[in-house]
């Protein structure tokens, strides 16, 4: 069991895959750069929509051998809706690579996977101990819960987890809310998916949809919406320790990443309080923080952190 | 291909027997269905009458406990699927691997079908369900083109189920968290999307405004007709323009692709609606029962009545009916 319940169980962190379409030159340099902060994972590859072939599944193998010789452990991501055959092909071809851990993000990789080491992303609806357990028989070493679930979930789930299965946490980022058929940038620029002219790739960060009296309200990243608001587990960092929690996920966005994950690691090693580290990372999240999720409210909502002890 | 209609309580459960349903699908009174609503759903006693009603005019019952379970309500769900087995339902619709896994065991003579909130949308996805829980049909997401359902028909040994008529998910079903990022509560922790305890309607002088946990979805003029309110079908501001930015208050209404509907080997059809009333279900029921009557007889002749259409859009959702992602323009 990895999970240690003491003061002194420090997590992990992990950064998860780009979510947006980036130009390749700007994903280059931005894994040339994480690389050299603290983070221990990295997870890598198109997660959204298959159309986005700037970089191909050798690219990712590429940079991922380029993790592991940084001493880092990389995972390869897949995507979280499987549609059609060439999806299929290609999630397949991926899943055939022994080299890296591979990340679930539709049933149809676990259908793959079965019976090898396996990480299921927060798009496997994990909720319970039964299915963690189903799973765990199956290979899995590693769940990131599904992100609407909060601490008294995670509490119970890690309770009870199986033997040597890790517990991650989306930790900061911009939540990943739901999948669709349509790729709603396309839709908004008066496009159709088949022929979307990639303008996803004008929005780093996604495309802002505010309400109509000027909340902040959701993020469009092709086929996936996303909050707006920036989810933070840093203001609740002790409890996360205190659960037990593996690895904490930071979701590259296209500005402040390293700055985000240095901020984290400074406060796990106990070099930054956490509320001032909570305070830096509210000066770099473009809508502003929220951690509602967790302390059981609404998602968008911020919560305060929980009494410790 | 059979015909799958709602019933949110034992009258719809009867209309729908009676006017044409070859299966009719209801939930228990909790969070163990995508329906929570209050005042929705049947108690025990409900239950066997309407089984009893429905096997007596040889019309099947599906039980719905498709929400996900958690810890802290695990035995909720065990005891759901329990309740539902000895029932004598002809199915259990259930979208949990963990409670999946759970009724297999239990229960390996009771047929399951995998819900649309059980999210398989590809052929691996569904055999991976079928090898370890034996489903014995899938209810599909509404994200696939129709000749995407035909071509996953030839892909897979499970029969499949699509969703005919009724309010549209634009999201792939099981996957949506958009109403627990507003309301603290969504289809899969809860069973409801916007439940309406979170919603609020009020009256102001810039218009007619309605809330999900407190977030404006929608502000239009008074008069406007408003459906009930989801985010998906909310208006916003996008890129300095103000539309519905994800979808229009739209239904879905496959009617006019029926024929190929029935070409691409579908095995059953269902018509959303357990929240709805007896009159819906009556409407529906008896115009999808003509339909597909008529279509069986004659494919190539197939065209909807009017009568049909007029009497779906009184009953529909919103202002306008749509083929939604069966229709790649959709996409």
């Amino acid at each position: 069991m990895s999970a240690l319940n003491t003061p002194a169980h420090r997590p992990r962190l992990s950064l998860g895959p780009i979510l947006y379409l980036w130009p390749r030159e700007q994903v280059l340099d931005f894994y040339a750069e994480l690389l050299e902060t603290p983070v221990d994972v990295v997870y890598l590859g198109e997660t959204i929509c298959s159309k986005r072939r700037q970089l191909k599944p050798e690219d990712y193998w590429e940079l991922a051998e380029r993790v592991t010789a940084a001493g880092k452990q990389a995972v390869i991501s897949t995507l979280a809706l499987i549609e059609s055959d060439g999806e299929l092909k290609t999630l397949k071809r991926i899943c055939a690579d022994e080299r890296f851990m591979i990340e679930a993000g539709d049933l149809a990789a676990l259908d793959f996977l079965e019976g090898r080491p396996f990480v299921a992303g927060h798009s496997i609806n994990l909720y319970n101990h039964r299915t963690l357990a189903f799973l765990a028989e199956r290979g899995l070493k590693r769940w990131v819960m599904p992100v609407e679930l909060g601490r008294d979930t995670a509490a119970d789930l890690l309770k009870h987890r199986p033997e040597g299965v890790e517990c991650e946490l989306f930790a900061f980022g911009r939540l990943p809310l739901a999948y669709s058929a349509r790729c709603f940038t396309a839709y908004n620029r008066g496009l159709g998916k088949d022929n979307c002219e990639f303008c996803c790739g004008d929005y780093p960060d996604g495309v802002l949809v505010t309400t109509q009296e000027g909340q902040e309200f959701l993020s469009l990243n092709g086929i996936q919406t996303q909050s707006a608001g920036t989810h933070n587990l840093l203001a609740s960092l002790d409890e996360v320790r205190a659960l037990g929690v593996d690895l904490l996920r930071i979701s590259p966005q296209s500005k402040h990443t390293a700055d985000v994950v240095r901020t984290f690691a400074d406060c796990l090693t106990g070099d930054l309080d956490p509320a001032e580290g909570t305070a830096r990372l509210s000066g770099w999240a473009p809508s502003g923080l929220c951690d509602g999720y967790w302390t059981g409210q609404s998602g968008y909502q911020v919560g305060m952190p929980a009494a410790i002890g | 291909m059979e015909l799958v209609c709602p019933a949110g309580n034992l009258p719809m459960l009867k209309a729908a027997v009676d006017n044409g349903a070859d299966a009719v699908y209801i939930g228990f009174r909790d969070d163990t269905n995508a329906r929570h609503f209050a005042g929705l759903n049947f108690n025990d006693k409900q239950i066997a009458e309407g089984v009893k009603y429905a096997h007596d005019r040889r019309v099947k019952v599906f039980v719905a406990i498709n929400t996900y379970a958690q810890p802290n309500g695990w035995e909720r769900w065990t005891a759901a699927v329990d309740r539902a087995a000895g029932f004598g339902v002809d199915a259990i619709i259930l979208a949990d691997m963990g409670v999946l896994d759970y009724a297999a065991e239990r229960h390996p003579n009771v047929n399951l079908h995998l819900s649309v909130q059980g999210s398989a949308t590809n052929p691996a996805a569904i055999g991976f369900m079928q090898r370890h829980f034996g489903i014995k049909r899938v209810v599909v997401p509404r994200v696939l083109s129709l000749t995407q359902v035909a071509h996953l028909i030839q892909e897979t040994s499970v029969p499949v189920e699509i969703f005919g008529f009724g309010s549209l998910c634009v999201m792939v079903e099981g996957r949506c968290l958009l109403s627990s990022y507003a309301s603290g509560q969504s289809p899969n922790t809860f069973g409801a999307c916007s439940p309406a305890s979170h919603v609020e309607w009020r009256d102001t002088p810039q218009g007619q405004e309605t809330r999900l946990g407190g977030v404006l979805l929608e502000r239009r003029s008074h008069g406007e007709a408003a459906g009930y309110p989801t985010i998906c079908k909310g208006r916003y501001q996008i890129g300095g323009e103000l539309r519905h930015a994800i979808e229009e208050p739209t239904s879905l209404n496959t009617l006019d692709i029926l024929p190929d509907i029935l070409a691409a080997g579908v095995s059953a059809i269902k018509i959303e609606g357990r929240q709805r009333s007896t009159r819906y279900v009556t409407q529906v029921a008896k115009v999808w029962r003509e339909a597909i009557d008529a279509c069986k007889r004659n494919p190539q002749a197939f065209r909807p009545k009017e009568s049909w259409n007029q009497i779906l859009a009184q009953v529909s959702e919103g202002a306008q009916t749509t083929i939604g992602p069966y229709e790649r323009t959709w996409h």
